[in-house]
């Protein structure tokens, strides 16, 4: 029973990271109709975003400090981050140590600002080219944005750490009445977790509640009709495209302390994210979701070492499996809605 | 000639022309010059040329035709290249059983994963063949480790059953891939004056190995089934009440390549006797896309010069390195020689795959046709205005 | 017996019941008209008949063989060809091939393997595929790309592309929807010309009623996916429940 609820636990975080970038690439499927290979970069760029929030946040001078000598026995030179300049070293260091979650809040507008200019720089003129042609020219872009992060950022992951704060873990176990470490679960992947529910919920509740919202959701009903209407859903989608690429880049951004950021982290998200998008039914949102969450578990289920045992290598194919036994059964996915992609 | 309109007939003359007298084409600077390192007329180089031009002229018979984008080709070439070595370490190491039984091998694996993906087509279609392929390949890193040799690949050792020949050669080493005792590896040098030319057995087997499979692909292009392939591509409604079924013509597009994939991973293994798993990851299928769509998909030589361009840009291109870009640019006042090396650096060298990405979107945004489009957009720009200038009152305004 | 019998056919879509008791005889060498106001099932039938739908109940049958279960490219190979309403070509190749595939589909079948021969030896299905192209006036624009064909002669096209096959049935779905009528005029002429020359029987699904009568030698009149009436055009003319359901509202 312990071993059950730890590998619900142990799936939800991956599953978040699922369901946000599959959020994104549904959203922008299901209203503007493109099929974008680029999304898993945008994750990516979120992920840098805290990995450059966190490197200018150390920025330093060097200054000699006379206290200390190196195995010379000449004065040390020790890096003074400028933080401790403006605000004293206590305060730098906590500044420094929530880098993070600071990211977040600068990662909004520069990703959706991106979102913007990918949606008019590049896709718009794709609306009406081939599904085939828009997974291509995004694709190319992936790899340019892989290869522009690789530039300036180098091949190797760079270790991006939580706050001081949440590091260690949570002992579910005594709570629950089990004994005591036997669920243990890292802090910021808790946090990883209620994060994406907020902002899974944020972008329901935006899309619901608001006109704006009501307004999109008609276009992708039925954007011909809502055009009739004299509403101007072009505008509405750009902005779209923009908080799908913001919803990616956050997963990004909390993502980036739980696995170090790498140039291709991107790519390696994006055809599980493809596939979760799939299993969930193209243009759906809650399908999206719960695919996400579902796929995340399954996954994690399948690295049991009891059911390992049984059914060897498993973990490894479990969502291509149940991918391609839903694309068969179920051409629409889980939750997909009549018409769309089909021939 | 050969059953071919005389137009691709000479297209295949040139091919067969170019692939014969590659070394020497490839190795247009002298030894120890300093555009020495721009040679590409090495044996290992050569070989993957034609090696993956026959991947990509594979590809082009699914791609280029009917449409159908698929995400997961390189599983075909893994397995292809497993089903060889296989061969090497049972029954001999002759070539020529190899490259047979990958093509075999090869062809029955895409007839299974063709026959289950080609029940959806689009996107669903690219979904499901990538998730085949990252299947195979995540079997053949784990489970399948008995068969795949896992994370180290598959290689000979030196206690292999090999049915006809030894297990170790006379000095107990592992024998090397031959063709009735003509072995792969082996070369013939050339030198005239300061010029090296190298003549490698392996890469004329592979070469006359590509000129067959292009000449075949020529034949597909201008047959009836090709044409059908082209119709499926244009508009599968028509076809349907044409009283034709799409659904055993795309199948059989998709076997043909799988093979053509197949073939590429026998000669793989054959030139060096190993296979690893990372060949069927959907990076390997992502190139052969690349190759294909940078050289003209639809077309029948771009392909091969996409294959061409991009190995050779992988290899030759990302060595250039600042050192050398400061010796290209010294004769710029320093300031500027600094600034221009800084701006032209990040695209080549280790960057060249920024280039290559660019290149691409431009491609796929402007020249569906591929370079070979772009090619004759270019020659034709020049027939006209060698028109105009043959007429030069024509277009004058009277007076 | 007709050539196409249709008995009992119904087909509803959730709470829509789109075809009530169709029943339907097309008697060979003839032209048929299926009429009807908007949403009468005229669609509906027409897509019942090439199984791209497959109704409830009923049963189809054309030259003696039952035409239900049946995908679309069999029913095409029993003798059935159809003209759409907007002109289903291959935009993508040349006038010449479109007009070369559907001769091959009807010498090989569904599916042939021929990818060695060349499609330049092909001599018989090449003087076909020219002779069809003269009959439709188009063999000077055969090396054109379909999609730069004008609309008319995209349907010519299209047109060409069903003749070519020789059907037993030809279906044609309001063949001269947004045409001019310059344009109506030589598809009725080009029509005119199919049933005399080639003898081959036609169904024809129009709005246009002056196109029905230069053309049908009978008429089904459906209104609300039950045939009201099946007539000769003068009698139907007369008839009040179809000035009723259908001319009378046309006329306004």
């Amino acid at each position: 029973m312990d071993q059950f609820i730890l590998q619900i636990l142990n799936g939800l975080d991956k599953g978040s990271a699922y369901a946000l970038i599959a959020l994104g690439l549904t959203l922008i499927f299901g209203t503007l109709g493109v099929v974008n290979f680029a999304h898993g970069a945008l994750f990516m760029l979120g992920a840098f975003v805290a990995v450059t929030v966190s490197n200018i946040l150390t920025l330093s001078h060097k200054v000699v400090d006379e206290t200390r000598t190196d195995f010379l026995g000449n004065p040390l030179q020790v890096d003074v981050p400028y933080l401790y300049d403006l605000f004293g070293q206590a305060a730098g260091d906590t500044i420094i140590d929530w880098a993070v979650p600071i990211s977040i809040i600068i990662a909004i507008p520069i990703m959706v600002g991106i979102g913007f200019a990918m949606e008019r720089g590049l896709i718009k003129y794709f609306y009406k080219r081939p599904h085939a042609d828009q997974i291509l020219v995004t694709f190319g872009l992936a790899i340019v944005i892989q290869e522009i992060v690789k530039y300036f950022y180098g091949a190797n992951p760079i270790p991006t750490p939580a706050p001081e704060a949440f590091v260690g873990s949570f002992d579910f176990g005594v709570i629950l009445g089990f004994d005591p470490n036997a669920i243990i679960y890292p802090y910021w992947r808790l946090v990883y977790f209620f994060f994406s529910v907020v902002i899974i919920g944020a972008v329901f509740a935006f899309l619901q509640f608001t006109t704006f919202g009501m307004v999109v959701r008609a276009g992708m009903a039925d954007r011909e009709t809502v055009g009739l209407l004299g509403i101007d859903i072009d505008k509405r989608f750009t902005i779209m495209f923009g908080i799908a690429a913001a919803v990616a880049g956050l997963a990004g951004v909390m993502y980036a302390p739980i696995n170090s950021p790498n140039y291709h982290m991107g790519m390696d998200f994006l055809v599980l994210s493809f596939v979760v998008v799939v299993v969930g039914g193209m243009g759906s949102l809650p399908g999206a979701v719960a695919a996400g969450f579902l796929l995340g578990i399954l996954e994690s289920f399948a690295s049991m070492s009891a059911v390992i045992d049984i059914l060897p290598g498993i973990n490894q194919i479990i969502i291509y499996l149940v991918a391609i036994i839903i694309l068969l059964t179920r051409p629409r996915g889980l939750m997909g809605r009549k018409g769309v992609m089909e021939e | 000639m050969l059953g071919l309109e005389m137009k691709d007939f000479r297209l295949l003359l040139i091919v067969i022309g170019l692939t014969m007298l590659a070394p020497f084409i490839l190795n247009p600077f002298p030894e120890g010059s300093e555009m020495a390192q721009f040679n590409a007329g090495y044996p290992d180089l050569m070989q993957r040329f034609v090696i993956f031009g026959i991947f990509a002229i594979g590809f082009n018979i699914l791609f280029g035709l009917t449409g159908y984008l698929s995400f997961g080709h390189a599983a075909f070439l893994g397995a292809g290249s497993y089903g060889a070595v296989w061969m090497f370490k049972l029954l001999s190491m002759n070539v020529l059983p190899a490259i047979a039984i990958s093509v075999v091998i090869a062809g029955l694996f895409s007839l299974l994963i063709g026959f289950i993906s080609l029940r959806r087509s689009g996107i669903y279609f690219s979904i499901l063949t990538l998730a085949f392929a990252q299947m195979s390949f995540a079997l053949a890193y784990s489970v399948l480790t008995p068969i795949t040799g896992g994370e180290t690949g598959l290689q000979l050792a030196l206690d292999d059953p090999r049915i006809f020949g030894a297990s170790q050669t006379a000095t107990g080493n592992i024998p090397v891939p031959s063709l009735f005792g003509l072995e792969m590896r082996s070369s013939y040098e050339l030198e005239l004056g300061s010029w090296l030319f190298t003549f490698n057995a392996g890469y004329y087997l592979a070469a006359v190995f590509m000129i067959i499979a292009f000449y075949m692909s020529i034949r597909i292009f201008r047959s009836p089934f090709g044409m059908m392939l082209r119709a499926i591509k244009s508009n599968q409604t028509r076809m349907s009440y044409t009283g034709l079924n799409a659904r055993p013509y795309t199948l059989a597009a998709f076997v043909i390549s799988g093979m053509y994939a197949g073939l590429a991973g026998g000669l793989m293994a054959s030139m060096d006797p190993l296979a690893g798993a990372e060949r069927m990851q959907w990076t390997a299928s992502g190139e052969v896309v690349l190759m294909t769509i940078l050289g003209g998909a639809g077309t029948l030589i771009g392909p091969v010069l996409g294959a061409g361009m991009i190995k050779y840009f992988e290899n030759i291109f990302s060595k250039i390195n600042e050192t050398i870009l400061h010796g290209w640019f010294a004769f710029l006042p320093d300031g500027l020689e600094n600034f221009v090396v800084a701006m032209v650096y990040p695209f080549i060298g280790k960057g060249w795959h920024l280039t290559l990405g660019i290149v691409f979107m431009l491609v796929v945004i402007f020249l569906p046709g591929g370079l070979v489009q772009g090619g004759q957009k270019i020659a034709g720009l020049f027939r006209r205005k060698k028109a105009e200038d043959t007429k030069p009152n024509a277009t004058e305004p009277a007076e | 017996m007709g050539l196409l019998e249709v008995k009992g056919i119904n087909k509803r879509f959730g709470g829509l019941q789109a075809l009530g008791d169709v029943n339907l005889s097309i008697e060979e060498n003839t032209t048929h008209a299926i009429i009807g106001p908007n949403g009468a099932g005229k669609s509906t039938l027409l897509n019942v008949l090439v199984g791209k739908l497959i109704p409830d109940s009923g049963s189809v049958m054309f030259d003696g063989q039952s035409v239900l279960g049946r995908k679309p490219h069999e029913i095409n190979q029993m003798g059935i060809s159809r003209v759409f309403q907007t002109p289903e070509i291959f935009s993508d190749l040349s006038v010449f091939e479109n007009v070369m595939i559907p001769c091959f589909a009807k010498r090989d079948g569904a599916f042939r393997m021929h990818a060695i021969e060349s499609i330049f030896a092909e001599r018989g299905i090449q003087e076909q595929a020219d002779a069809i192209l003269a009959d439709v006036n188009m063999l000077e624009k055969k090396d054109m790309l379909a999609s730069s064909l004008s609309r008319g002669d995209k349907r010519r096209l299209e047109m060409a592309m069903c003749l070519v096959q020789d059907p037993k049935l030809l279906l044609l779905d309001e063949p001269t929807a947004g045409m001019a009528r310059a344009d109506t005029e030589n598809t009725i002429n080009l029509l005119k010309e199919i049933r005399t020359k080639r003898g081959i029987t036609m169904a024809i699904i129009e709005h246009d009623m002056n196109v029905v009568f230069s053309l049908a030698e009978r008429i089904t009149v459906l209104a609300q996916g039950t045939p009201l009436v099946e007539d000769t055009p003068d009698n139907i003319k007369g008839h009040p429940k179809v000035r009723e359901a259908y001319l009378g509202e046309a006329q306004v």
